[in-house]
């Protein structure tokens, strides 16, 4: 059995309602788990980037990709590995107000990326980004002070080598 | 005076003529040059049908029994004609009684454009009557699909509808219109679209990868070509047959690649997969270059991939870099249009002449020839079998005809039997084995291909799914040549059960109405058949009929399909009994 790894797809689409469900299809096609996710505007105007990761073999990244690429409103789409790529989440904590002068938490915040970006008479936020890992400690130390809530966002990634995307759309018109 | 004159002149220039958007709909399709529809009205659709009336001298519309049997009629038309099949249908059920066709159409390659009506864009969401989300269910099974609000959008949407449906590898395309954009008024004008920024219909050719295909296919002693749908889909039939014909190696088809080339062309060793010729897929364990042509190495052509042509270098042909190493890898592959590569490779290949390699096929040939083929067109025993109706049927046709077939036994019977004289003759269900196709399939075959001969054949399980059909041909007098080969069961998950699961006969026995009265019921002259010494003249009297003509075989209860690849077994393995 081939072994299964982290890849990051990134798909360049155009910006119409409906491209989600037709590129989550073709996980759904195949059984296969979106671990993360985030859409946003790219460097191209008018043009969309999907980042998804999945933990899939290579043989099945690289079917995946051919069938996201030949959606019609799919520009390009690219897998990598994590070496090839340099990427990261963000994550809100929020933390009631009772453990804000918590010299304990003072303590997790420091030699970190993390700060307080919120405070209230009744909860305080903390903002952490980095690496999964990285917002994985953290959570497992602010755990213990209760949190009211907790959100991460999904993966974004920047690519070591070139996608020249915009050759391609110069290309193509 | 002078000036007046002129400004009411400029004036009348600047007045454009606003229509509808329901009448757009019409004016954008008579613009492709599409003027029959298959299609059934319901509210959210109603503006488009009453175009549809006022426009009737120019654009023709027919209505089935049901949205699948519309669906089903439109890629008949699409099969026999290569142009894209058209289909109105409602909301809600409307649109959802399509999604069958529609995948029926992804999985098969067949252009079609399917325009459903939707509630009013205020409604949407708000689960108001008829409402269905057709978008989020069609997208998985649509090449593209688009859902309008406004009536404004309706000439650049369906001209792209167009372009995407017929253009690379052809697909169904579904647009939905709410019901206030049919209403709205738009200034019409319509340009074909030539392309989609994000979409590039057919891949560029690298020669490079031709010449190494050459260069391999000139070095090869055992060469063997399985081709699909996909030299059909490119219009490559004679390009095909120039570089067989040239390279001499032996050919076979997949179930839909049938009809691309004769059947009685010596370089034609049958068709590959599991209730294929037994020469093709035993060889394909044999061959040192298996060069695969426009097909997609389904899992019913190939077996256990594990062991299929594990010895053979692969080269293959496609438009779609999608099918590249997605069941077979290949070594070399040939990305585009394959009548363009099929072209460019004649100057690289040389003349060859394989006739060892032939006569191994010619033997194989003789071994299936003598334990099955003879038998199942000349059978001795009491009750009559598929392949001596398919035989009948050539005898008759010669090979002229367009043979529609349902899905089952009697479906493999026809693709192993029928014979083929011309290019897109063979209009089935492959990929997605969808019964009762057949019946509306031929109707809509019969109007793409007015002076051919359509026989459907179909079983009497399929034939029961969609033979409220009949009422259509009872409407449009679509001379179809409808036979049921009815063997009271379904035969094919008879045959499983009887080989796979100890004859333990599960829901496959089937008790049905009297069917010559039930096709008299609607004008169409019927026959049953169930001697052996009538089967020949009903099927002479069949096919000297003007009109839509019914016949029923009845067939022995236990006629199993051989050879047979059974699930999981490798190619070579294939069971002659």
């Amino acid at each position: 059995m081939e072994e299964n790894k982290n890849f990051t797809i990134s798909v360049y689409t155009e910006n119409n309602i409906g491209i989600l469900n037709r590129l989550s299809a073709i996980f759904l096609k195949r059984h296969i788990n979106i671990e993360s996710m985030t859409v946003s505007k790219s460097e191209i105007e008018n043009v969309h980037r999907f980042t998804f990761v999945v933990i899939v073999s290579e043989t099945l990244i690289r079917k995946v990709v051919l069938q996201l690429e030949k959606q019609i409103e799919v520009i390009r789409a690219f897998y990598h590995t994590e070496d090839e790529i340099i990427y990261h989440e963000t994550a809100l904590f929020k933390i009631s107000s009772e453990h804000l002068y918590d010299e304990k938490i003072q303590d997790k915040l420091k030699f970190r990326r993390a700060h307080i970006i919120a405070i209230t008479e009744r909860y305080f936020v903390i903002e952490a980004s980095g690496l999964k890992e990285d917002i994985n400690r953290m959570y497992d130390k602010l755990k213990p002070f209760g949190l009211l809530q907790f959100v991460r966002s999904g993966r974004i990634a920047i690519t070591k080598p070139k996608m020249a995307i915009s050759e391609l759309l110069a290309e193509i018109n | 005076m002078e000036t007046l004159k002129e400004e009411i002149q400029k004036k009348i220039a600047k007045r454009t003529i606003k229509i509808t958007g329901a009448e757009a709909v019409i004016k954008c399709l008579l613009a492709e040059g599409v003027d029959l529809a298959y299609g059934y009205p319901g509210g959210a659709i109603m503006p488009v049908y009453d175009e549809i009336y006022k426009y009737q001298d120019q654009f023709h519309h027919v209505l089935t029994r049901h949205e699948q049997g519309a669906i089903h009629a439109a890629q008949g038309f699409a099969r026999v004609t290569g142009k894209v099949g058209m289909v109105f249908a409602t909301s809600g059920p409307g649109a959802t009684n399509l999604v069958t066709g529609i995948a029926d159409a992804q999985i098969d390659s067949t252009p079609l454009v399917c325009i459903t009506g939707q509630v009013g864009s205020h409604l949407l969401g708000s689960d108001a009557f008829q409402e269905t989300d057709i978008i989020g269910i069609s997208t998985p099974v649509t090449k593209w699909n688009y859902q309008i609000t406004k009536a404004s959008e309706i000439p650049e949407v369906i001209a792209k509808a167009f372009y995407i449906a017929k253009t690379g590898r052809p697909g169904p395309v579904l647009i939905d219109i709410t019901k206030d954009a049919q209403f709205g008024e738009l200034d019409f004008s319509y340009k074909k679209c030539e392309k989609v920024r994000s979409y590039r219909a057919v891949p560029k050719l690298n020669i490079e990868k031709v010449k190494e295909a050459a260069e391999l296919i000139n070095a090869a002693k055992k060469p063997f070509i399985v081709w699909g749908q996909g030299v059909i889909l490119g219009g490559a039939e004679q390009d095909f047959k120039n570089f067989i014909e040239k390279t001499n190696i032996p050919s076979a088809c997949t179930g839909l690649g049938l009809s691309a080339l004769e059947t009685t062309h010596p370089l034609h060793v049958g068709m590959v997969g599991m209730h294929g010729n037994y020469a093709p897929n035993v060889l394909t364990n044999s061959c040192d270059v298996l060069i695969a042509i426009g097909m997609r190495f389904d899992d019913r052509v190939t077996g256990n991939l594990a062991t299929y042509a594990k010895q053979a270098k692969v080269i293959h042909f496609d438009i779609d870099p999608a099918e590249i190493d997605k069941n077979v890898k290949t070594d070399i592959a040939v990305i585009a249009d394959v009548k363009e590569s099929l072209t460019k490779i004649m100057k690289y290949v040389n003349k060859a002449e394989h006739k060892e390699w032939m006569q191994e096929f010619h033997k194989l040939y003789d071994v299936e020839h003598k334990t099955v083929i003879y038998d199942q067109l000349n059978p001795t025993k009491d009750g009559l079998t598929m392949g001596e109706v398919l035989g009948g049927i050539n005898k008759e046709t010669n090979g002229d005809a367009i043979i529609v077939s349902d899905v089952g036994q009697h479906q493999m019977f026809a693709w192993r039997y029928a014979d083929f004289n011309k290019t897109r003759s063979n209009v089935t269900s492959g990929g997605l084995g969808t019964m009762g196709f057949a019946l509306p399939a031929s109707i809509g075959a019969k109007m793409g291909a007015p002076d051919r001969e359509v026989v459907a054949i179909i079983g009497d399980g399929g034939y029961q799914m969609t033979c409220n059909e009949l009422g259509t041909i009872l409407q449009t007098k679509a001379a179809v040549k409808i036979v049921v080969l009815n063997n009271s069961y379904l035969g094919m998950v008879r045959q499983w059960q009887e080989l796979f699961f100890d004859k333990r006969y599960a829901s496959t026995e089937m008790i049905s109405p009297n069917f010559v009265k039930l096709a008299e019921a609607y004008d169409i002259e019927a026959v049953r058949v169930s001697k052996r010494e009538d089967l020949a003249s009903a099927i002479k009297t069949m096919m000297a009929s003007k009109e839509a003509f019914f016949l029923e075989v009845v067939i022995e209860q236990e006629d199993n399909v051989f050879p047979m690849i059974p699930t999981g077994a490798s190619v070579s393995d294939i069971r002659l009994s």
